[in-house]
């Protein structure tokens, strides 16, 4: 019982943080997503197949929160593309470990793009495996691999996943 | 479904005397067009780049691809040889192979179970003599004389290529010497592993990313990741090569030694420091912190074979890319990411870091998904208008200089002689 409340705890606590994590990309300020990561941080976009065949590189591929800052600094200041936005849906997180104040999580997701010209479109499915830091003020990603369910994507992967 | 558009009956006529250098919008919107590259490219004499050798290590080990819209199996077989072949079965045409990649000892139709070997012959029939001496296969019937099609397979520096047809020239005279040692200077002898592997979506036709790997004269405008954040410190200078037919390029830039040697004396004079306009700067230039790979100063070159082929080495980060048409409007890129078993864990490390310059959300590549796609809205009522290509004049020549559309206008020039057009 103690360990379900625990478990329940947790989930809420992520949950919480990943809510205010959507809000910051789709409808905040997108320049603070790297405020959701610790200093050295891990953060990966990669495909179902090659996570499965541990093949290592990344669409995306950023080891530091220093490396993600550089990532939307660029995309708001340096990269070329027409207006868009996406719409995250982001499932309860599944609970696969706690060790002190580290839990390891997977959440589901749905990405929707919205374009210039033409209807919002589904752009992305897949999963989050992540590490969080739980201490009593914040919840702070660690690592968060982002799994795409295809391997196929659509023109441009520009704002954060 | 594709989102062509209603075409007129006969193919227009592309004047002759604008050879490479005017490009009528029509020949990125037509099926007829796009029925005649199936014919005249993807299975006339060309040569399609298909995988690495490195993916096809056991035998029994294959791959499944695409040569135009055609898909294709690639394959080991006990001989250690390379096959291709269609992936279609002799009998009644499902496809053969169901997955990307795997090991197999033959190819069993789901349909009816007829087998085809390992280099595409049909070898068995289910039920061949019936049952109970009733039904079967037709009296004389000849297995041999059924079955995909093959094509002729040649490897160039662990890269495999197929060809639709068998006369094709060989795969060394149809590169080149010049470009095959820039294929060898990628590789320099080591052995290639994959790093990743995965599929953009383009919504133009494959035409129009051609001509973008081809176009050094749209980088330093479209891509503005090195200049916003001033990472082109060193002076660089470069060149195109452009094969004889036109088809095949590479572009190059390099680190001029001369001018930052002239820099570097007159540095002493004046302590000047540049600042940016924005003063924005990258806070983690670990990415961009590479290592010494190649004896030469070259930290750009992409190179392109006709009609479907990129190899790119941006810095450390080395990719093959596959162009595959799926409709007049729609492009599948195949990319693969690669490295060398040789690499040490720190070199490793750069080209993990260094991809995120490349792929659908690159620093210096996202741009390139976006911009076929401008062109082909755009243009989509604009059929009888053309494109201009004048930048470096109207030929088709290799030079010094990268502020050129000479390797596009070699791309059409092959292009129009290979389809008639
Ligand atoms: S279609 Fe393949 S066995 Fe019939
Ligand atoms: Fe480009």
């Amino acid at each position: 019982m103690r360990d379900y409340v625990q478990t329940a705890a947790t989930a809420a606590r992520i949950a919480e943080a990943q809510a205010r994590y959507v809000h910051t990309i789709d409808d905040g300020n997108c320049v603070e997503w790297p405020e959701f990561f610790v200093d050295d941080c891990f953060y990966m976009v990669t495909t179902a197949d090659n996570f499965a065949q541990n093949l290592e590189a990344g669409i995306i591929w950023l080891d530091s929160k220093a490396m993600l800052h550089d990532r939307i600094l660029s995309l708001f200041e340096a990269n070329v593309y027409e207006r868009h936005s996406y719409r995250h849906m982001i499932g309860q997180p599944f609970i696969t470990s706690i060790e002190g104040d580290e839990v390891e999580c997977e959440s589901s997701f749905m990405v929707a793009r919205i374009t210039r010209e033409g209807p919002t479109m589904l752009f992305a499915t897949g999963r989050y495996i992540d590490r969080w830091r739980l201490t009593d003020e914040q919840a702070l990603i660690v690592k968060r691999i982002v799994v795409l369910d295809s391997g196929y994507i659509d023109t441009l992967l520009g704002f954060p996943l | 479904m594709d989102g062509a558009r209603p075409t007129s009956e006969t193919t227009p006529r592309w004047a002759e005397e604008d050879g490479g250098t005017r490009v009528p919008y029509w020949v990125f919107q037509r099926e007829d067009v796009r029925r005649l590259e199936t014919d005249k490219v993807f299975h006339g004499p060309c040569w399609n780049y298909l995988c690495l050798e490195c993916e096809l290590v056991a035998p029994g080990d294959f791959v499944a691809v695409h040569v135009g819209e055609t898909p294709v199996i690639v394959t080991r077989d006990a001989d250690g040889q390379f096959y291709a072949f269609e992936n279609r079965c002799a009998h009644r045409g499902s496809l053969l192979a169901l997955e990307d990649r795997g090991n197999v000892k033959d190819f069993t139709c789901v349909y009816h179970a007829w087998t085809h070997s390992l280099q595409g012959d049909l070898v068995g029939i289910a039920f061949k003599d019936g049952i109970k001496g009733c039904g079967g296969i037709a009296e004389g019937f000849d297995m041999s004389k059924y079955g995909p099609r093959k094509l002729r397979v040649q490897t160039v520096e662990g890269m495999i290529f197929g060809s639709f047809d068998e006369d094709v020239d060989d795969l060394e005279d149809y590169l080149g010497e010049e470009l095959i040692g820039r294929i060898a200077r990628v590789f320099n002898g080591r052995t290639p592993v994959v790093l990743a592997r995965f599929t953009q979506i383009l919504p133009n036709n494959w035409k129009l990313y051609v001509e973008n790997t081809k176009d050094s004269y749209h980088a330093s405008i479209l891509h503005t990741f090195f200049t916003t954040f001033e990472l082109n410190r060193l002076s660089q200078k470069g060149g195109i090569i452009v094969s004889e037919e036109g088809g095949c390029h590479v572009s190059y830039s390099m680190i001029d030694r001369d001018a930052e040697e002239k820099k570097k004396n007159a540095s002493l004079y004046s302590e000047q420091k540049i600042r940016s306009d924005k003063d924005i700067a990258l806070q983690d230039t670990s990415m961009l912190q590479g290592f010494k790979e190649f004896p030469d100063d070259i930290t750009l070159q992409i190179l392109t074979v006709f009609p479907n082929f990129v190899l790119q080495q941006i810095q450390n980060s080395l990719a093959v890319r596959r162009v595959q048409p799926t409709a007049t409007d729609s492009t599948q890129l195949h990319w693969t990411y690669f490295g060398f078993e040789e690499d040490t864990p720190e070199e490793r490390k750069i080209r993990l870091k260094q991809a995120n310059l490349v792929g659908p959300g690159g620093y210096v590549s996202m741009e390139d998904g976006c911009i076929g796609g401008f062109v082909q809205r755009a243009t989509a009522t604009a059929s009888g208008e053309r494109a201009v290509l004048a930048m470096g004049g109207y030929d088709i020549g290799s030079g010094n200089d990268r502020i050129t559309e000479a390797s596009i206008r070699g791309f059409w020039t092959e292009y129009r002689a290979r389809t008639g057009l």
